[in-house]
């Protein structure tokens, strides 16, 4: 499963700076010293590798994976995609966890202090694994913009966090998906740390009306690529 | 072809999802990776994590990516996963179990990977923990010899004497003097 060939690098251009004057919190979180490169091991180039028992048959469904006593308060919607790497395969077997706030702008977590209702059948968390062609799909509630103390008047744009592991423990990501058209987004320090327009924009979802569900379900398609293989001499 | 997604932080409200086993909901994986069956030195790796005025970080989690006791990288078929969460407490405080790591190759000494991930963090970090009783390997490691000896000192863990199992204090600085060597591999 893992070719244990060696990976391109971290393609930092397309990445947000660990420093941000505008996100405060990188203040005193920021590294300041250059990272270290290191020689691409065994350790870098193998992942944990997780069975079917890691997830169950409601993990990717959070409209049904917490419920207690009704359906959880907010608009349906579906969201789908691939998980790739740069070469354009798909990784298979992939663990995909995200988490989100409920459809008010609200977490599931005892630190979470905006004034906003917790939804009592919403846990905002879900998990699934890719299949044979890289691909996911979530059912959820749309989430909720919500306020922060970044800033006055701050804002943080709706969105859904994702963790995505490969098949190498250095093709790891956490990111987030956007929706389109978010009027927030561009006042967003978060989203706007990533300072190429072009790659920015590969967090933002697509509306798909292939995946909205007939009654049931708004669709948005969402890819995640990952680092790849390195391109050897020939192929650049 | 594709180009890479862009990371983003964690934030601070992954818990219920990525490390949900220390607030009573079912884990996929949590910061126990071995118990007393699992072959190997039983080990705990216990640390803080701390930002640049030294203040603790309450809200990160810490990965870790090993070999077991034989030096051999888990592919699924066995017991062992080699992959472990948690994340740290009000002290900025966090702990593992799991076995003592043997030698992956012999070039390079026993050593577990860490991935951290923070509110803050606008990408996770990489860096190593190696372990302070393992001098000779240390000294023929090539990333650790290529370190000068204060920089290399943040990636060595300490025994802490006394413990009913054996542990090792590894402590994370994310900013500023003493500053984590961090990687990119």
């Amino acid at each position: 499963m893992t070719s244990n060939r060696k990976l391109s690098p971290r393609d930092w251009p397309s990445h947000p700076s660990q420093s941000d004057a505008s996100y405060k919190s990188t203040l005193l979180r920021a590294h300041q010293r250059p990272l270290v490169p290191l020689e691409q091991s065994l350790s870098e180039l193998t992942a944990p590798v997780f069975g079917h028992d890691a997830v169950s048959a409601l993990d990717n469904d959070l409209t049904r994976n917490a419920t207690q006593d009704g359906e959880p308060i907010g608009e349906r919607i579906i969201v789908a995609g691939r998980i790739l790497d740069e070469s354009g395969s798909p990784v298979q077997g992939a663990l995909v966890e995200i988490w989100q706030a409920n459809a008010a702008g609200r977490y599931t977590h005892l630190s979470d202090e905006h004034d906003a209702p917790l939804d009592p059948n919403f846990l905002g968390a879900g998990r699934t694994l890719t299949d044979a062609d890289g691909s996911y799909r979530f059912t959820t509630i749309r989430p909720g913009a919500y306020p922060w103390r970044n800033h006055s008047n701050a804002w943080r744009p709706a969105h859904i966090h994702f963790s995505v592991f490969g098949s190498a423990f250095v093709q790891r990501l956490v990111t987030q998906m956007y929706f389109p058209e978010d009027p927030l987004l561009r006042f967003d320090p978060i989203f706007e740390s990533v300072r190429d327009p072009v790659a920015r924009n590969r967090l933002v979802s697509r509306f798909s009306m292939g995946l909205t569900e007939p009654e049931r379900a708004l669709g948005f398609a969402f890819d995640i690529v990952l680092r790849g293989p390195q391109a050897t001499p020939m192929e650049r | 072809m594709p180009a890479q997604t862009p990371s983003q932080t964690v934030g601070p409200f992954f818990s219920h999802a990525l490390t949900p086993g220390q607030s009573g909901y079912r884990a996929v994986v949590g910061n126990q990776l071995a118990d007393e069956k699992t072959a190997g030195t039983a080990i705990r790796i216990e640390g803080r994590v701390a930002d640049g005025a030294g203040a603790p970080v309450p809200d990160a989690m810490i990965e870790i990516w090993q070999a077991d006791h034989r030096g051999r990288y888990p592919d699924g078929s066995e017991g062992f996963l080699g992959f472990g969460r948690a994340s740290t407490d009000t002290e900025g405080a966090y702990w593992f179990r799991t076995v003592k790591p043997g030698t992956p190759t012999a070039a390079a000494a026993p050593h577990i990977s860490v991935a951290i991930f923070a509110r803050g963090m606008l990408n996770h970090l990489f860096t190593r923990i190696y372990f302070a009783d393992e001098t000779a390997a240390n000294a023929a490691d090539p990333l650790l010899s290529s370190l000068e000896r204060d920089r290399r000192a943040t990636l060595v863990a300490s025994p802490i004497n006394g413990r009913a199992i054996v542990t090792y204090e590894f402590s994370i600085r994310l900013q500023g003097e003493r500053e984590t060597v961090f990687l990119d591999g």
